[in-house]
């Protein structure tokens, strides 16, 4: 049976099970676990109303909690094995990994790219969200802006990968710089800087999105505030700067800890483009390497990033209780 | 409101510059890509595709028949047309003796090759010499070589052979031994810009891209649409239904946004092997399920509560059940926060590496597009542009037509769903 046909298949039973689980579920809890015919009907019904949300959740609840909760005890532990599994070496697994040359090159880019994607990206969508406000053809602009969004990663860095090409009859960085006379450079292996034209491709990706985000919350500003400034003799830098940057900071930090999350789980990008090598390893790509030769290796770099990404998750749970309220 | 009196019209102009570039600089690298992939592969690595619609000069190697070849003193001498008999069919722009140098020389002019003596490290030699000069005159010998070795005047520079070429076609060969077999000269003529759909048909019918377009559909398509019959009822729950645990829910649902996948690979990989799943598509349909739900739920819950609750609570004080009122009242209700997810898990499903790598099989049969590009034509197809690029395109195009088709839902559910 082709998979397709399979999947097909899958979608009808997931949709069906679905529909025929809640439907059963609820005609059991109603008719026959706590019937609201018999003498006690005000308790039987509470009590369903009591049982029935977690009905509606359960399914929900036990995909989150296999696939997501259960891994993070999973990870850790298996982290505390060796390759195999079968020996218990502690810290072990911690302890080489952070002795290594190899680890210490890919934390280190990994900050390189914690400090700078998020910072350009949302720069640059602030940029081009405040550009594009009043222009007449902006809504065109800022969707050819965003396209990249749709792009797959390894897509994209195909797509860098032309730009940065060493013949200077197809890069068209070596192109420009065969114009002006000087040598064609492979930019991917300027140590150092090649960082920097790996990051850029994240850069191109997420602007879009720091765009779409940034400039709703421009658009949601009080006009009277403007006006006022406007009135007071503020320039327009100054008002953007004085009056708008202020009020959107909430939403300026939104999108960047949303963008610094996206930045440590993106593998696809270093290793499509240089699998690692020229020392642009970070540590997504750096766990890939370990992953099915090293299990306890793989876990100790997962659990690393997980620790990373912890205090954002604290901040977003703070905050949603918050807004709960 | 940024309309000062005075500064309107400068500012005006620069922002509408500075808007293009920055366009222009997003576009450029995609536009690049998708020209090449519709150009010819020799066109490709002779011409930038910012030159794609001007013609390309591109090299040949042609062998003119010795038949016909007199002697002329001392010398053998070969004339002819190097198009045959096809007069005009090209026109020369260069020609040349070496593949190293294949247009070294203008139509018109003669190029030969001279046997020169040189001083090397003190020590007389020889070597070849090509020499390019107008067909009236004579050749000029440069004082050194292209090693920087002197070149001898005493003893002078023996002839070897010369080529002369008009831009027709239209040649004369001499050589000081007999021609008796076709010599072998190069000559560079423009080719007009060629588009052609073959990188397409190549990638599409032998390069068994057409089975990994397949796999990412099969990948894709459930891994949208169960996640949200899923996520749908716990928004629902989370939502309108009250219980003590509804707080600790949503706090949970909001810490799960941001969990990295990386953490879950081996632990569920593991899981998946001893339950009997194993690497399948069953396995990738799941993690997937698993890995867009936070969002899903997120994205639903939020805007489930915005919807309003006159009718949620008229439709219960008229007897509808819970259910009743997802399936009849919210669901439909919900629509364009449905349509915000789905277009985002296909999107996500759709150009996800890092789940198809661990949790599909690594045999070829098995490989999405994403796993194709990454893993097989990037480094067999190293240099390849024209196959790389219709590739990229074709593994491009849907989630490309989703995204301007549905880019109002796609705007919606990113202002919904990014945590404030």
């Amino acid at each position: 049976m082709p998979p397709l046909f399979q999947g097909l298949i899958t979608i009808v039973i997931a949709v069906a099970g679905c529909a025929g689980y809640f439907y059963a579920s609820n005609w059991v809890l109603d008719r026959l676990v706590f019937p609201p015919r018999t003498d006690d009907q005000g308790r039987n019904i509470s009590r369903a109303t009591m049982v029935r949300p977690w009905l509606f959740i359960f399914p929900a609840a036990f995909f989150l909690s296999l696939y997501l909760i259960y891994p993070v005890v999973g990870s850790f532990w298996r982290s505390l094995f060796n390759r195999s599994g079968e020996q218990f070496v502690g810290l072990g697994n911690y302890a080489q990994m952070f002795a290594e040359e190899g680890f210490r090159v890919a934390f280190f880019n990994n900050i390189l790219w914690v400090i700078f994607v998020p910072a350009a990206a949302t720069f640059m969508g602030l940029l081009v969200a405040q550009l594009t406000d009043r222009l007449k053809w902006g809504n065109i602009a800022k969707s050819l802006i965003f396209m990249p969004m749709a792009i797959s990663f390894v897509g994209a860095s195909l797509i860098w990968k032309f730009v940065y090409a060493n013949d200077p009859d197809i890069g068209i960085i070596n192109a420009v710089r065969d114009f002006f006379g000087m040598q064609p450079i492979d930019v991917l292996q300027i140590a150092f800087w090649n960082n920097f034209f790996i990051m850029f491709i994240m850069v191109w990706m997420q602007t879009g999105f720091a765009m779409v985000i940034l400039s709703a919350a421009l658009r949601g500003i009080p006009e009277e505030t403007i006006e006022a400034a406007i009135i007071d003799g503020a320039n327009p830098f100054q008002i953007f700067f004085k009056i708008k940057v202020p009020q959107i900071t909430p939403t300026i930090l939104v999108v960047w800890t949303t963008i610094t999350i996206l930045v440590l789980k993106v593998f696809d990008i270093v290793y499509a483009m240089t699998g690692g090598n020229f020392d642009t390893e970070i540590l997504p790509s750096y766990m890939m390497d370990y992953m099915f030769r090293d299990d306890g290796r793989a876990t100790a770099v997962a659990f690393v990033i997980m620790v990373i990404v912890t205090p954002v998750m604290v901040w977003n749970i703070v905050q949603a209780r918050r807004e709960m309220r | 409101m940024d309309n000062i009196a005075g500064k309107r019209s400068g500012l005006s102009i620069a922002t509408n510059l500075s808007v293009i570039a920055l366009v222009l600089i997003w576009l450029i690298p995609t536009v690049g890509l998708l020209v090449s992939s519709f150009r010819e592969r020799e066109q490709i690595s002779e011409s930038g595709w910012w030159r794609a619609a001007f013609s390309v000069s591109q090299a040949y190697r042609v062998s003119p028949s010795a038949e016909g070849a007199v002697q002329e003193g001392d010398l053998w001498v070969l004339e002819g047309n190097l198009f045959g008999d096809k007069e005009g069919s090209g026109s020369v722009s260069g020609f040349g003796l070496t593949s190293r140098d294949p247009g070294a020389a203008d139509p018109g002019q003669t190029y030969a090759r001279y046997e020169v003596f040189i001083m090397e490290d003190g020590e007389q030699d020889d070597t070849n010499l090509e020499i390019a000069y107008p067909a009236d005159g004579e050749p000029e010998f440069p004082e050194t070589d292209e090693d920087g070795n002197e070149i001898l005047s005493d003893p002078a520079p023996v002839f070897d052979r010369s080529l002369m070429v008009q831009e027709n076609g239209d040649f004369r060969y001499v050589d000081v031994d007999e021609i008796d077999r076709a010599p072998s000269v190069y000559i560079t003529a423009p080719q007009p810009p060629e588009f052609t759909l073959d990188n397409y048909e190549q990638i599409l019918t032998s390069d068994n891209m057409d089975q990994a377009f397949i796999n990412t559909l099969t990948v894709a398509i459930p891994a949208t649409i169960i996640p949200i019959v899923v996520a749908a009822f716990a928004a629902y729950a989370l939502a309108w239904m009250d219980f003590a645990a509804r707080g600790f829910m949503i706090a949970m649902v909001v810490g799960l946004l941001v969990v990295p996948l990386q953490i879950a690979l081996v632990p569920l990989l593991t899981l998946h092997n001893a339950v009997g799943i194993g690497q399948s598509f069953l396995g990738v349909w799941l993690a997937h399920t698993a890995f867009g739900m936070p969002l899903a739920i997120y994205l639903l819950r939020n805007y489930m509560i915005g919807l309003p609750r006159d009718i949620i609570e008229c439709a219960k004080v008229d007897g509808a059940t819970d259910f009743q009122i997802f399936t009849k009242i919210v669901l439909p209700l919900s629509f364009p926060a449905l349509a915000s997810f789905a277009i985002f898990q296909f999107l996500w499903t759709w150009n996800d590496l890092l789940v198809a790598k661990v949790f599909l099989p690594s045999q070829s049969d098995y490989w999405v597009m994403t796993v194709k590009i990454a893993d097989d034509l990037l480094g067999s197809r190293g240099g390849d542009w024209g196959i790389l690029a219709a590739a990229a395109f074709v593994s491009i195009a849907v989630p490309l037509a989703v995204f301007f088709a549905m880019q109002k839902y796609l705007v919606r559910g990113l202002l919904a769903g990014s945590v404030k």
